[in-house]
This record gives C-alpha cells, sequence and structure tokens, in this order.
C-alpha cells in the first residue's frame, strides 16, 4: 500500500505535530494566561504577533527562519555556541518552525477560555486560601478544558498539513525531515499520481476524523455542562 | 445561462492578443542568464519578457495542465522531448540552447581543494544537491557521488533542495556546508564568486543537455528564441559558464 519512504514520512508527520504540539502548550499556556489577565499595553502588540502566522504565507516564515536557524543566524549560532549544530534541516530546526506556524492555533483557544472564565472563580479560590498556583491548576485549567481540547486538536491539525515552512527548511531528508506534505509535492512532480492521491487521502481523512472528534466532544461537553 | 456563456465567448474572442508579451517557464539554473536575455531582447526588440521560474519536473507538470507560458526553457531534453512527443509544441521548435556544468560550490575559501578531500573524508555536516528526481542538476549530481562511491554513505548527510534555486540557496546560507550547484550560479562576467568551487569534469556525468521549446506560436515568441540563438545572445549564455552547442 504505502512505500517505506512514504511510512517514514507519516511516522515523521504525526510526531513532528504530537512534540510541536507538547511545546506549544508549555509555552503558550502560560502565555495564554498572561494575554487574558493582563492589563498591559504589550498585549496588543503581542496578539498581533501571536496571529502573525495566520496571515503570513509560510514562505515567508520559513525564509526568515532559515537564515534564523543558520550557523550565523540568532537561534542557530546560540544552538552552536552551545555545542550543537545549526539547527536547518534537523528535526529539532522542524519542530522550531512549527511551533512558530501554529502558535495561534494553540494560543488563541486558550486565551479565549481563560477569558471566558471571567475573574469570578479565581477570587473564590483565592478567598478559600488557594496559592495562585493552585488556583490556575485546580480552578482555570479545568474551566478552560474545552479550549485546551480544540488547541491540542487544532495545533496538530495545523501542523500535519504543514508545507512552505517546512519545504524552506527541511531540506527533504527521507526518514529525517521529509513529512507527508513535501511526499506527496514529490510524487506529483514525479508525475506519480497513484502514490500522491493515496497520501493525499489519507491526510485528507486523518484531518477531517480528527476535526470531526473535536466537534463531537465539544458538542457532548457543551451538553453535559450548559 | 445561454446569454452568460454567449457573452463570454465573444469577451474571449474580442480580447486583443497580446503580441508583444512572451511568457517564459525557466528552469531555475537558467533564471539569471534569462533575466539579462530578456533585458537586453527587450531593450532590443520593444516586447516585454514575463519570467516563471521553477523546476523542470514542475514546470512540465504545469505546462501539461494549460499553464499560459509561450516558451519552456528546461534543465534537460527528456521534458521538452517528452512534449514534442504529445504535440504540445510548435512544431520543429525543440533545440539545445545550453549546455550545463556542474559545480561543487562553498562559499568557505579553503573547503574545496584540488583533490575533493573533503567530500572523500565525509568531513561536513551538510552537502545539498537538487532532488535527483526532478532536477536534472539533481540527477548530474547523484551521477557523479555514485560514480565516487559515496552515494550510499552520505544519504544522511544530503540534503535536497526542490530546484537548483533553492539548492544554491541552502548552501549561500551557510545552511549546508557545499553543494552542487550549476555554474551559471556561482559564475558570472568570467569569474567565479567568492569561495572555493571544483568543476566536475564533463566525463563524470551524462552532459546536462538543455533544450527549450516553442509552445505558442506568437512572433515575441520566435522573436525571443532567435535571439538566444544570434551571436548577442549566445555570447551571453557563455558568459554565465553554459557550453553551447556548435552542431546547431
Amino acid at each position: 500500500m504505502l512505500a517505506p519512504q512514504d511510512m517514514a514520512a507519516l511516522g515523521l508527520t504525526l510526531r513532528l505535530a504530537g512534540v510541536t504540539v507538547l511545546v506549544l502548550l508549555v509555552l503558550g499556556t502560560p502565555l495564554a494566561w498572561w494575554l487574558s489577565q493582563t492589563q498591559s499595553r504589550l498585549k496588543t502588540v503581542i496578539e498581533a504577533v501571536v496571529a502573525l502566522p495566520l496571515v503570513l504565507p509560510p514562505t515567508v516564515l520559513g525564509f526568515y527562519l532559515l537564515l534564523a536557524l543558520g550557523p550565523h543566524g540568532v537561534i542557530g549560532g546560540l544552538s552552536m555556541a552551545l555545542g550543537g549544530g545549526s539547527l536547518a534541516f534537523t528535526f529539532t530546526g522542524l519542530v522550531i518552525g512549527s511551533a512558530f506556524y501554529s502558535l495561534p492555533f494553540v494560543v488563541q483557544p486558550l486565551q479565549g477560555a481563560f477569558e471566558a472564565m471571567g475573574r469570578r472563580p479565581l477570587e473564590v479560590a483565592a478567598t478559600l486560601g488557594a496559592s495562585p498556583l493552585d488556583r490556575f491548576l485546580t480552578v482555570a485549567v479545568p474551566l478552560a478544558r474545552r479550549g485546551f481540547l480544540t488547541a491540542i486538536v487544532l495545533g496538530f491539525a495545523h501542523t500535519l498539513g504543514e508545507f512552505g515552512v517546512v519545504l524552506m527548511l527541511g531540506g527533504n531528508i527521507p526518514g529525517a525531515t521529509q513529512v507527508i506534505s513535501i511526499a506527496i509535492y514529490d510524487h506529483v512532480e514525479m508525475l506519480q499520481y497513484d502514490q500522491a492521491h493515496t497520501l493525499s487521502a489519507l491526510l485528507l481523512v486523518l484531518s477531517f476524523s480528527i476535526l470531526m472528534a473535536v466537534y463531537a466532544l465539544n458538542r457532548r461537553f457543551s451538553v453535559v455542562h450548559p | 445561462m445561454p446569454k452568460l456563456s454567449s457573452a463570454t465567448l465573444l469577451l474571449c474572442v474580442s480580447m486583443p492578443a497580446l503580441a508583444d508579451e512572451v511568457r517564459v517557464a525557466v528552469a531555475a539554473n537558467f533564471l539569471d542568464a534569462i533575466t539579462t536575455l530578456s533585458e537586453q531582447f527587450e531593450r532590443q526588440s520593444g516586447h516585454t519578457v514575463l519570467i516563471s521560474s521553477g523546476s523542470t519536473g514542475k514546470l512540465y507538470a504545469q505546462i501539461k495542465n494549460g499553464a499560459p507560458f509561450d516558451v519552456f526553457l528546461a534543465a534537460d531534453e527528456a521534458r521538452p522531448a517528452l512534449l514534442e512527443h504529445e504535440a504540445a509544441i510548435v512544431p520543429g521548435s525543440r533545440f539545445t540552447y545550453a549546455l550545463g556544468t556542474l559545480v561543487l560550490w562553498s562559499p568557505d575559501r579553503g573547503l574545496i581543494d584540488a583533490e575533493q578531500s573533503v567530500l572523500n573524508n565525509g568531513d561536513f555536516r551538510f552537502l545539498a544537491i537538487a532532488n535527483p528526481a526532478t532536477a536534472p542538476y539533481g540527477r548530474a549530481a547523484q551521477e557523479v557521488l555514485t560514480g565516487m562511491g559515496l552515494w550510499e554513505r552520505f544519504s544522511k548527510k544530503m540534503v535536497r533542495g526542490e530546484n537548483i534555486g533553492q539548492t544554491y540557496q541552502y548552501v549561500y546560507s551557510r545552511n549546508a556546508d557545499l553543494g552542487f550547484v550549476a555554474k551559471s550560479q556561482v559564475f558570472s562576467q568570467g569569474q567565479f564568486a567568492d569561495g572555493s568551487w571544483w568543476e566536475v569534469p564533463a566525463d563524470r556525468y551524462a552532459p546536462i543537455v538543455q533544450q527549450a521549446v516553442q509552445l505558442r506560436d506568437t512572433p515575441a515568441a520566435t522573436a525571443l528564441l532567435d535571439y538566444l540563438r544570434s551571436p548577442a545572445g549566445l555570447a551571453v549564455i557563455q558568459a554565465y559558464g553554459y557550453g553551447t552547442d556548435a552542431a546547431q
């Protein structure tokens, strides 16, 4: 059915999407929390930065990342100084790229959920003597679980379909940086339309199922907790 | 909806043909050269040249699917021959406009020496090549590395650009230490760019015979292809490091 190289591309894509979502949860949750609570003037600037990947062509992101991850770039130079290599053409580099690329898909649902919660539940928890971290973990996170679910699923699904960024900084190494969208692109280039169809259909079904699942779950939540 | 379609048809028929525009699909390696050629051609003829570059494989697929190009300058002879075979070109318009030269290049001055020790020692992190499946310069690079017995050994260290333009970008930005690029990308006005290089001997790979075909029979397209074959055009092509087919 699938050639070994296509299987590798599929596995790599799923791994990339998974790792990216984890990274974004760790970095995006505090950011979304801060955005939802702050009165700072910086808020609008940060919100605009978070939303940039929605409107910028992925190639722009990919181009800047290629320069930044290279040996003379900010991120690549730092990595070299720490004893690593430059990061373009590596899985780590793809994770960094994907994290930028899918940032709004994780941060925005979380920020929305935290804002929808209002201040009341946390104030009540504070009166009962809960510490800020305790308040966040036992009150805010459970209340925002729909936001978390949406963030995880959208971040994952969005990274699955990534193309422009990976094309710029991946280097198309089978098994290392060749993700499914690049494999499809190559098949089309080589006029191997059968393999392109197989992979495309797979991605389509996968993305559709993921989105279906999240909408179904969201509905269940809203029915159970009106 | 018959009214609408006949109106549309009328509009299409009555649109003046833009006889003074020529749309060129060009393989990435020849982009610099055709840009210079076009400037001179535009000055001389008054026509306008619109250039789209990409990998030969992709351009072929786009042309097959009705992309509106008048001229196709490919990086090989296979795809132009295929188009001719499919009767998608102006009959008799296929000819060799340039012979490509493969160069191993690095922006580092000291990296590539006459013995190619850097290749033989595998003393680098990434080597960039164009995708052999779609780009003729990539196929040539694969031939050279296979001939040196290094193809398998470097499989994890090779990064593949979507076309030769992206391959050059990988090396130029120093994300890859060195790469097999087209001579035209690192050679102009009879001078190599800064860095170090190895011009691969022609007997190490099958000739990169770059052919042109005319896809639409417009005066401007004919004029451009004639210009490519004129002494002035040939001089520019050679100045970019290409061989030209003396047999024409």
